[in-house]
């Protein structure tokens, strides 16, 4: 099959590559670009680990193809950790333990950065709902919901 | 997995995109939000030759209303439509489903129009079509067509859509005044697709309902317009005797089949609480 020229703009810089039409937005950014931060978990939407943002908007990246993406905005979390925005999240799934081996971390901060930024005021019960689209099979979910919390917490307190 | 190879071909314009589907057949698949197609696709369900992507289309996504009807356009994505002011003025149920479909970040990719041309019958949207007595608009070579949403679902995952043609929008009548409405659904996990789920329509006053809709959807192959439980509540308060002639209708209404998830008869049971939950919550 034929290949695409595609640029996509990832973490604020243009990159363009030749794609197959099949190749995923979420393998674009770990094969093609080396950003292998975001995982690739169920490959069908499921478990939430290949979140990324489009546009300023979470996505699956295993539910997009690269040539879906030319010429729009991709933030990983190579991005976003390193302009401190996930700073406060980061911190808090430190100190809460919400992380065992770390591979569902990526997309859950990417999820739970949304949360934040959209409701601010989310009960414990909300941010379990919000944070239903990403599976950890390690924490349990309690210390992820915690520290969520914990954050939501300190911006109603600032 | 990964999706098996495929070409790509992104039209500008609706003739072109029907030149595509007339030059590929069944080799071609339209491209929305790719929510489901994507998915399908990674599970090697089907193998397309072509995927026509139709989010560069002109025209086709974004929320209108006159006062009498709301369009939806059919590239409208599923969190437009949650956060829409005229949506939540003119058409709540559809405000009320919306947080039930799948999660935040597919919400932000797939579309009104996918959802419909899949007609999964757990669905939300398709549901809430049927409820709310939805027209469809469809476009092909030929020009556009309208079906109403009640005679668009024809089986599993089977649809009035023909082979070249797509869905462009839709259209709903806004409920008049006095109107109320209320999406509930049952699933294992928040945003799995329902177990069972009920799209409610009424006016209420003074305590009684009429022009009552309700449509279920995990019940059967397609959402199920549930008519015989609607008429033994229609002029009447929904009191306890009512709701459950209600429920009682519902085994004619419905044809829910087994699976993981429980068998028809425990389906069934399911759809009754909900109906019975949502006549009382349209009667509050």
């Amino acid at each position: 099959m034929d290949t695409i020229e595609t640029t996509i703009i990832v973490n604020g810089t243009p990159v363009t590559r030749r794609v197959a039409p099949r190749r995923h937005l979420i393998d674009f950014l770990r094969e093609d670009v080396g950003l292998t931060g975001s995982h690739v978990g169920c490959e069908h939407g499921v478990c939430g680990a290949c979140t990324v943002r489009v546009d300023g908007e979470i996505v699956r990246g295993c539910l997009m193809l690269a040539v879906q993406a030319n010429g729009r905005k991709v933030d990983t979390i190579e991005g976003l950790s390193d302009s401190g925005e996930l700073a406060a999240l980061q911190q808090a799934f430190h100190q809460h333990n919400a992380l065992q081996c770390g591979f569902c971390t990526p997309g859950m901060l990417l999820a739970a950065q949304d949360l934040v930024r959209t409701h601010p005021a989310a009960s414990r019960e909300e941010i379990r709902a919000f944070m239903s689209g990403n599976y950890c099979r390690c924490t349990g979910y309690h210390a992820i919901v915690d520290a969520v919390e914990a954050v939501l917490d300190a911006r109603r307190a600032a | 997995m990964k999706a098996p190879s495929f070409a790509y071909a992104k039209p500008r314009s609706l003739d072109e995109t029907f030149e595509l589907l007339a030059r590929h057949g069944e080799g071609a698949k339209l491209l929305a939000g790719g929510q489901t197609l994507l998915a399908t696709l990674n599970m090697r369900l089907s193998s397309p030759a072509i995927l026509i992507d139709i989010t560069g289309l002109p025209g086709l996504a974004g929320i209108t209303t006159d006062g009498r009807t709301v369009r939806i356009g059919a590239l409208t994505r599923h969190r437009e439509i949650e956060r829409s002011p005229i949506v939540a003025a003119e058409l709540p149920l559809l405000a009320q489903a919306a947080p039930h479909i799948a999660h935040v970040a597919i919400r932000n990719a797939g579309t009104l129009g996918g959802s419909l041309a899949h007609a999964d019958p757990a669905a939300e949207w398709p549901g809430c079509c049927v409820a709310l007595d939805a027209t469809l608009v469809l476009a092909s070579g030929k020009g556009e067509r309208r079906v109403k949403a009640r005679e668009f679902f024809k089986g599993l995952f089977d649809t009035a859509l023909g082979a070249e043609e797509l869905i462009v929008a839709v259209e709903f009548p806004v409920p008049g005044k006095g109107h109320r409405s209320a999406f509930l659904e049952l699933a294992r996990r928040h945003g799995d697709y329902a177990i069972v789920g009920v799209a409610a329509v009424a006016k209420a006053s003074g305590g009684t309902l009429s022009e009552v809709a309700l449509a279920f959807i995990g019940a059967g192959p397609t959402p199920m317009l549930a008519r015989r439980a609607a008429a033994a509540v229609e002029g009447r308060a929904p009191a306890a005797e009512t709701i459950a002639a209600a429920q009682a209708a519902l085994a004619q209404d419905l044809a829910p089949t087994g699976d993981l998830n429980g068998s028809p008869a425990t389906k069934l049971h399911l759809a009754r609480v909900l109906c019975g939950r949502a006549l009382a919550q349209l009667a509050a």
